[in-house]
């Protein structure tokens, strides 16, 4: 069998599903809510690259570039905040992240 | 390959934004927390200084960086409305950092940096550059809302925005890719190109734009993407909850409209049905959802849900009197939001800030001048002519009936109604309730002169309206016609 575009594509669904899901369903801490937006982001990336490859044209691979230093970027704030939140509340699990509601 | 080198000039604005950003940056690390005051008003003067290059800037569409930037009316409106609210927070927050032992000079970089991405953002004309003009955005902002390291609130203001921020860029990113895989291009003009040629939209188009939408929503705080906002509001520091409610909300409705008038103008009845829902569920929730509140914060959130609510009642018409309705809504919410938050961050009693709306009572008989700034804010919020809020609301009505959109209109005229309850109690507790503990010293003076120039807009808008009228007009025209 042939791996076509579309196979690309579904794995690609699946892991951005698998992303979001873990992002809301996710109760233990706030890590694993950093590693599902990698895999959000990286499934974005089989995206561009499968269509670049479709389509013979280069603009999906640079675009996956450029999402992969963002995505870097992201994390490195993100952790950064994560530890600012750390030393003030001594713990980062996700259910007692409820200072504020209303 | 050998592409020419790109065009600088239309980007000059941008260019001369990060280079000052760098400078104040640099400047503020060597001479340490000291520079605070002076980072904060080189900062204002580096922005006003852009908008001067914004609106000098040669008329007409230019696009430059391979298709990537594109600068017209519409981009202009909106980059001067985006200094003009981060330059205001700025102003206002200088007294609120010396008093709250936030002396740091980053602040005003970071908000400059943040406002070079909402420029970019408002510029973009590719997926590419929207994306990462976003993201230049948000990385300042996410830092910016837990700038108070020691306040747990802050800290959690900043991994929510954090969180949830991630999760709508991944959502738009996705759309992105989608769209790209199904039309073949990321440039928004190729888009519209291959759409206009009449192909029917397929599948994964339009998925792809229903993706890049909910991601834009949720950057604009629509209902059913608005979760983080009154969180975020709350929490963040005062003056920096400011520049949130102002200056990312007009980059983003810029966008917004951008992307959905522009490449996908001829999918209009896909996305009209997007925006129709978020904007009568933001006006519902915005509407209804506030009356409970008694911290102020948490009510301007609300408040800034419902008013992009009644903006998206201008794009969900999709026409070129929607896209002006928009235009002033944006304007005129700019100048409130401002003047009601300039007015917030004056309530300090015994050194601290309070943010209960029970605070506010009998205002009136202790500092008259700012209970009267208050009433007029809250006045036009609630849509009362001739206050500018009215104007805003009628030009996007207005556009609704004309696309014959008569029920969001009217769910848009009734939510204003509900929404006039909150706004009106305030009045009511500053000017009839008994006085609660006096406010602390003098109104500073960048805070008062905020609230003079915001005040005298929002008050006298009806007399001289024809500036800002004719300006949206035209940028909606460079817009719809582009």
């Amino acid at each position: 069998m042939e791996i076509g575009l579309a196979h690309y594509l579904v794995v690609a669904a699946i892991m951005f599903v698998l992303g979001v899901f873990g992002i809301f369903l996710n109760r233990k801490n706030v890590i694993v809510i950093l590693m599902s937006i990698e895999l959000m982001l990286l499934a974005v990336n089989i995206n561009l690259v499968a269509f670049s490859v479709y389509l013979h044209d280069l603009v999906g691979q640079v675009f996956a570039m450029f999402v992969l230093t963002v995505a870097a970027a992201e994390a490195a704030i993100g952790l950064a905040i994560l530890v600012v939140y750390f030393r003030n509340r001594g713990n980062i699990a996700v259910t007692d992240i409820n200072q504020m509601k209303g | 390959m050998n592409a020419p080198f790109p065009a600088l000039s239309p980007a000059l604005p941008e260019i001369f934004l990060v280079l000052c950003g760098f400078a104040l940056l640099l400047y503020g690390v060597f001479r340490g927390d000291r520079s605070t005051r002076s980072v904060g008003y080189l900062a204002v003067l580096a922005l006003v200084i852009t908008a001067r290059l914004v609106i000098g800037g040669a008329d007409g569409r230019a696009v430059t960086f391979e298709g990537l930037y594109v600068v017209d009316s519409f981009a202009r409106f909106m980059k001067v409305l985006v200094l003009l609210g981060s330059a205001f927070s700025i102003l206002i927050a200088r007294g609120y950092l010396e008093r709250e032992n936030m002396k740091r000079p980053e602040f005003a970089v970071l908000i400059v940096l943040a406002t070079f991405g909402m420029l970019m953002m408002i510029s973009a004309n590719d997926l590419i550059s929207l994306y990462v003009g976003l993201e230049t955005q948000s990385l300042a902002l996410y830092v910016v809302a837990a700038m108070r390291r020691d306040n747990a609130k802050s800290s959690e203001a900043g991994l929510k925005y954090f969180l949830l921020g991630a999760l709508s860029s991944g959502m738009l990113l996705y759309g992105a890719s989608l769209v790209y895989g199904f039309s073949g291009t990321t440039n928004f003009d190729g888009v519209a190109r291959l759409l206009m040629q009449g192909n029917h939209p397929s599948v994964g188009l339009v998925a792809g734009l229903v993706f890049v939408a909910a991601g834009l929503a949720f950057k604009v705080s629509a209902v059913p993407f608005h979760m983080w906002t009154p969180d975020v509001y709350e929490g963040a520091p005062t003056p920096i909850t400011a520049f949130f409610a102002v200056a990312p909300k007009v980059a983003a409705v810029a966008l917004f409209v951008r992307v959905l008038v522009g490449p996908f103008g001829e999918m209009v009845g896909e996305w009209r049905q997007i925006i129709y829902f978020c904007s009568v569920a933001s006006m519902l929730l915005g509407s209804f959802a506030a009356i409970n509140q008694h911290n102020i914060k948490r009510l301007m959130a609300y408040s800034s849900i419902g008013h992009i609510g009644y903006a998206l009642v201008g794009l969900a018409a999709g026409t070129e009197e929607g896209v002006r309705g928009v235009l002033i809504y944006m304007a005129i919410y700019v100048f409130m939001n401002v003047g009601a938050f300039a007015v917030i961050l004056s309530m300090r009693q015994k050194g601290r800030m309070v943010e209960e709306i029970a605070d506010l009572g009998g205002l009136s008989r202790r500092q008259p001048m700012l209970a009267a700034a208050m009433a007029v804010f809250m006045f036009s919020m609630a849509g009362i002519p001739p206050m500018a809020g009215f104007f805003g609301k009628l030009y996007v009505f207005l556009a609704a009936i004309q696309a014959q959109l008569y029920v969001l209109a009217v769910l848009g005229v009734l939510t204003s109604v509900v929404g006039a309850f909150y706004y009106l109690r305030i009045i009511k507790v500053m000017y009839f309730d008994q006085p609660a503990p006096a406010f602390d010293g003098p109104v500073e003076f960048e805070v008062s002169a905020v609230l003079t120039v915001t005040g005298l807009f929002t008050l006298l808008f009806f007399v001289f309206p024809s500036p800002i009228l004719s300006a949206a007009a035209r940028a909606a025209a460079a817009l719809v016609a582009g």
